[in-house]
């Protein structure tokens, strides 16, 4: 047993020898950590689903310029996609709306970053305000994302960019106008598996802000609550941080 | 020892006793109880039960080969309208038999059933905690199983009947309803039950890991874990990071079937008519389905190594070989199961280079295993063996690991896999090597453990009957079937005697049947031993086995909080059995070596003087929940 025998010649009882948490965490944190790492595994999983069946479709060879869509040609350019911000009809700004999306995402972060600070001062009310900022960041977040997908749906008949022969617009589970079916499959399933995440944080968040203007956790004398649902929100920042290199930019 | 017990309760007896005296009523001490002792019960029994389905379900199927031309109509009342009016088995429900019989036993009797039994039980008890990190999470995961386990049982009173794909379900058999009566609802809730169940596996898996990072107790470092906490440790890492990948698939599967999206489906003719679905592969599912799959083969059988090396050791009377050897090969196992997986797919017409690199990782697997091979024998090697039913399964475990364990050298071959791939050869293996090995280590585990749990003792005579009818009977299943599938014949068919080539193997298959049986009929020798030792079993002594580790240390029945007084400090490795010098055969893991001068190696002597810091160590009980 050398490791036994180790602990003797530095004299110093080794963090992990039982009694104590190694660590330095509470079980629940520590539970956190391990379901994000759980969690990132399924979202992997699903990245590289997109991966491997977004390289099995030529992409678009040509000019950008002159890209149309074209479902039983090649897989679209995001670019072309995804470019449509609200109340500018028929301005082509691509990928600014979705900017915009992960702008706020990010942002909503940054606010979560700042009510765990509070939390640590056991500073009630920045944590409120904060956590409120939150929420709200994430609730915009949401309300982008059910914009984009209703643009998507509904789809543009607009512009020169729809091949010739095409009646189908917009995009369902079955067929899109933009590229091959699962083009939009994936869009749908991947944003929408992240969205179902951000709508569960909201929710952790909405009760956690619920808890906090009770002043429970004043009560409870700290307000880890906060961190865990804070772990928890910057993980599907990142998630989405990849399904929009992945989706957007590759 | 105990004199040290009484030492420190002046401040934990105060705390007991506040949580000792909670009013508990029958549904919150039997049913939703959030004690990890009645949790583990939960799995257990529930385990036992799925256990008998999925037996049953396979002497079904078994019937059929073994004796093609027997009238089934007797089975009518039980199966109705799934035996044809020529009373012979209907051939879907065949498929669904197979489908159900490898779901069944793979994740409800040997995952939830076997590690739900033994982590729940064992890790509080061995490394010296009040319970598990959080009581009510581990509440919620039997419960989603159980969720699980009544959507799995409702699917075999489906009229169109359960799922029939086969337990990996790949599409696009499993995908389409029009290709298979088992793919319409039974496949649905197939994937109802599977998720709810990786719910469950995921709620128990980070509260076992949580535990044995956080909650051991003083003095129980990794390098003293009993080797059941290492398994069961890695056991529930490799599921936290595999099975989210299977909820993956089956998420995207969900879609495929009711939603219309083609994540897995391309150019599918059904019946001369072309499917509108382009542009999935149904190569994607293989490969997200074996991520999980392999390490499941692992999630399953680390368990029972990690209960055998205990059991071994202390009937051997002789520490385990290799100790830190053990451990070494279980990390190694662990990792290496999550870059395996491709080996089930050779004849997926994948890239021969590709192949051969995971042939390669495949028999590096062998040096692990045979290291944990090699030291149970040696452990046993001039030991003074008792044959305790738990000693015996656990050398049946080391049999059936050997035997099967030779055959997956030849079938990790992409070469020889071609030809062997999908016939019984496989089932032959991988029943060995996997399925009776962890069932062999389960009931190792209950026999060997049953009087922690319920404070009897099981019947020895009993034990031996079902263990030798057991291990004969487990060879002589699966020996033959290894001829049957080198012959060629294919797994999942119906029937074999339609094809001339096969018709000379009809006294081998009933002699598979036969042997099936009667294995079947051994088990409830164990069923009725198991029931009627809980009420009229001998009264267990408090250590029955003489062993070290902590479980033992707990009155005969450990309350909410397994031990009354401050949980026992923890001074050596749980393998100190037959050490020179020393009184007695074995020195449990809480006698520090001020006790014990007469035995101590130089090195102990050493950390005699540490042992007084030890003691002063207060674990904060506050961050456990109750």
């Amino acid at each position: 047993m050398s490791a036994t025998e180790s602990v003797i010649t530095t004299q110093k009882r080794s963090i992990w020898a039982g009694g104590m948490s190694p660590l330095k965490v509470t079980y629940g944190k520590l539970m956190m950590w391990f379901f994000l790492l759980s969690d990132a595994f399924t979202f992997s999983a699903l990245l590289i689903t997109y991966g491997l069946i977004r390289y099995s479709y030529p992409g678009y060879e040509g000019n950008p310029a002159d890209f149309v869509f074209a479902p039983d040609k090649w897989w679209p350019i995001p670019e072309k996609v995804f470019e449509a911000v609200p109340f500018l009809h028929g301005v082509s700004a691509p990928l600014v709306f979705v900017g915009i999306m992960t702008f706020i995402l990010i942002m909503s972060s940054v606010t979560m970053v700042l009510a765990v600070e509070a939390g640590h001062r056991m500073d009630r009310a920045a944590v409120e305000k904060w956590m409120l900022w939150t929420v709200l960041g994430g609730i915009a977040f949401l309300s982008c994302q059910a914009w984009e997908w209703s643009h998507f749906i509904h789809g543009t008949h607009e512009g020169p960019m729809v091949a010739e022969g095409t009646t189908f617009f917009g995009a369902n589970l079955l067929q899109n106008q933009y590229g091959p079916p699962p083009f939009a499959d994936l869009f749908f399933f991947i944003t929408g598996f992240h969205g179902t995440h951000v709508l569960s944080g909201v929710i952790l968040n909405i009760i956690i802000f619920y808890n906090v203007v009770v002043g429970l956790y004043d009560k409870r004398g700290h307000y880890e609550m906060v961190e865990k649902v804070g772990l928890y929100w910057h993980f599907v920042d990142l998630v989405w941080v990849f399904v929009f290199t992945f989706y957007y930019l590759i | 020892m105990d004199q040290h017990i009484a030492e420190t309760t002046g401040y934990h007896d105060a705390e007991w006793h506040a949580h000792g005296h909670h009013k508990e009523s029958f549904v919150t001490k039997y049913i939703f109880s959030q004690d990890h002792k009645t949790i583990a019960k939960q799995f257990l029994i529930t385990g036992i039960f799925w256990a008998f389905i999925g037996g049953i379900l396979s002497s079904i199927f078994r019937l059929q080969l073994g004796y093609p031309d027997m009238s089934l109509e007797w089975l009518r009342p039980l199966l109705g309208g799934w035996i044809t009016d020529a009373g012979k088995l209907d051939p879907e429900f065949y498929l669904a038999l197979v489908t159900m019989h490898g779901t069944i036993m793979v994740f409800f009797v040997l995952t939830a059933g076997l590690s739900g039994t033994f982590a729940n039980f064992l890790i509080p008890l061995q490394i010296g905690a009040r319970d598990m990190a959080s009581g009510f999470l581990n509440m919620l995961s039997y419960w989603f199983f159980f969720a699980s386990s009544v959507v799995m049982l409702c699917s075999f009173f489906l009229k169109t009947g359960p799922a029939a794909g086969g337990w990996v379900v790949y599409p696009p058999l499993s995908a389409l309803p029009q290709a298979l009566q088992g793919s319409q609802g039974g496949m649905t809730l197939w994937l109802i039950a599977m998720a709810l169940f990786i719910v469950s596996s995921l709620l128990g898996g980070i509260n076992y890991i949580t535990t044995i990072i956080n909650l051991r107790t003083r003095g129980m470092t990794f390098a003293r874990l009993p080797l059941t906490i290492w398994a069961l440790f890695l056991t529930a890492v490799i599921g936290v990071l595999s099975f989210p990948v299977l909820f993956s698939a089956a998420l995207l599967l969900i879609f495929d079937r009711s939603f219309g999206t083609s994540f897995y489906l391309s150019d599918i003719y059904i019946g001369g008519e072309a499917l509108s679905n382009q542009g999935g592969s149904a190569i994607l599912f293989q490969h997200l389905f074996w991520f999980l799959g392999h390490p499941e083969v692992y999630i399953v059988m680390l368990p029972g190594l990690g209960i055998t090396s205990e059991i071994i050791s202390t009937n051997s009377r002789k520490p385990i070989f290799g100790y830190r050897a053990m451990i070494g090969s279980l990390l190694g196992i662990a990792v290496l199961s999550f870059i395996v997986w491709a080996h089930h797919m050779f004849v997926t017409g994948m890239n021969p280079f590709l192949g051969s690199i995971f042939m390669i990782l495949t028999l590096i697997i062998a040096v692990p295993s045979a290291v944990k091979v090699f030291n149970y024998l040696a452990t046993m090697w001039k030991g003074n063996i008792r044959f305790t039913p738990g000693m015996l399964f656990s050398i049946g475990l080391v049999s059936f690991f050997i035997s099967g364990g030779l055959t997956g050298i030849f079938l990790g071959n992409a070469a020889i896999d071609i030809p062997l791939h999908d016939t019984y050869f496989v089932v032959a293996h991988f029943h060995l090597v996997m399925a009776s090995a962890s069932f062999f280590g389960m009931l190792a585990g209950v026999y060997h453990w049953f009087p922690k749990m319920f404070g009897r003792m099981m019947d020895e005579k009993l034990g031996y009957i079902h263990f030798w009818l057991t291990f004969i009977g487990v060879y002589l299943v699966f020996f033959p079937m290894h001829y049957i599938g080198i012959a060629g014949f294919p797994r999942r068919y119906y029937s074999w005697t339609t094809f001339d080539v096969f018709n000379s193997f009809t006294d081998l298959n009933t002699f598979v049947t036969v042997a099936a049986l009667i294995t079947m009929v051994a088990q409830f020798l164990f069923l009725f031993n198991f029931f009627y030792s809980i009420f009229r079993g001998r009264v267990a002594p408090p250590n029955p086995w003489q062993s070290n580790t902590l479980e033992w240390t707990t009155p005969l029945h450990p309350g909410h909080g397994n031990w009354p007084g401050a949980i026992p400090t923890v001074y050596r490795w749980p393998y100190d059995y037959s050490k020179p010098g020393a009184e007695e055969d074995y020195i449990p893991q809480h006698i520090p070596y001020s006790q014990t001068m007469e035995s101590n190696l130089p090195h102990e002597n050493d950390l005699i003087a540490l042992e007084k810091e030890e003691e002063d160590i207060v674990i904060d009980e506050s961050s456990e929940s109750h």
